[in-house]
């Protein structure tokens, strides 16, 4: 496959608008997923550790991890993803600490959210901004 | 792909009772999202491992709900804690109905 000379100012111009794009083009789905987790309950900031890398180059594989002493649920939410869901660990009995770590896909640079919910009901929440330099949905 | 689907676990061999110890889990699956399109722009269909739970002597040490956003060969680490000897039993359900085990003995001592 060639480019042309046009061919690649088109493609530019593409991927500079593409970028320009807000992703809050996308809001709504990611903000309904964290009520659905909530449920009802206050959510405050704090409690709740989660980490990711600053810069992620490769978008298909990002280690995440998650951390809140004390929960029964931790939540992991994407907000720039077509399905704003990740993953959610759920806790038994025998869990050493309320912690996990995966790896993830993220589309684009975009805000993480973590959400642990108590055994109270409350929520407990962090963000984190991960840049992405190639989306890991494949197109 | 159930065929292709092995998992990996790593426990340790021997654990002190009451602390808390690693567990990673590895298993082999694309994890083909749902979002993707092939050459002719036909989605391709979703075929993930949908959860994976670990338990220990039938009594549960997490669960995990994944989603399409997980990388592909999925990996997990935690922490669990136990009082005796026993097994550690691992599950990963696939969205095509396929069930696969794994386990690993732990002595405490």
């Amino acid at each position: 496959m060639s480019f042309t000379r046009r061919d690649t100012l088109v493609m530019g111009a593409g991927a500079a608008a593409a970028t320009m794009l807000p992703m809050s083009s996308l809001a709504g789905a990611w903000e309904d997923a964290i009520a659905a987790f909530a449920d009802g309950g206050e959510i405050t900031d704090g409690g709740v550790e989660l980490t990711a890398p600053e810069i992620a180059e490769n978008g298909n594989t990002v280690p995440i991890s998650v951390s809140a002493p004390g929960a029964v649920a931790i939540t992991v939410l994407a907000s720039g993803n077509p399905n704003p869901e990740v993953v959610e660990f759920q806790f038994g009995p025998l869990a050493g600490a309320q912690s996990g770590s995966t790896r993830c896909r993220l589309a684009g640079t975009q805000d993480l959210y973590a959400l642990a919910k108590m055994p109270d009901g409350s929520v407990r929440q962090a963000i984190a901004t991960v840049k992405v330099t190639i989306g890991g949905c494949g197109g | 792909m159930a065929e292709d689907s092995k998992p990996r676990v790593r426990v340790p061999r021997s654990a002190t009772a009451g602390e808390a110890f690693e567990i990673k889990t590895l298993i082999s699956h694309k994890m083909e999202s749902g979002q993707r399109k092939d050459s002719d722009g036909n989605t391709i269909p979703r075929s993930i491992i949908n959860h994976f739970s670990c338990d220990f002597n039938g009594e549960n040490v997490i669960q995990v709900i994944l989603q399409g956003a997980i990388s592909t060969n999925p990996y997990f680490q935690f922490e669990a804690v136990i009082q005796e000897s026993g097994t550690f039993t691992f599950t990963w359900n696939d969205d095509n109905g396929s069930v696969y085990t794994d386990s690993k003995d732990i002595t405490v001592g």
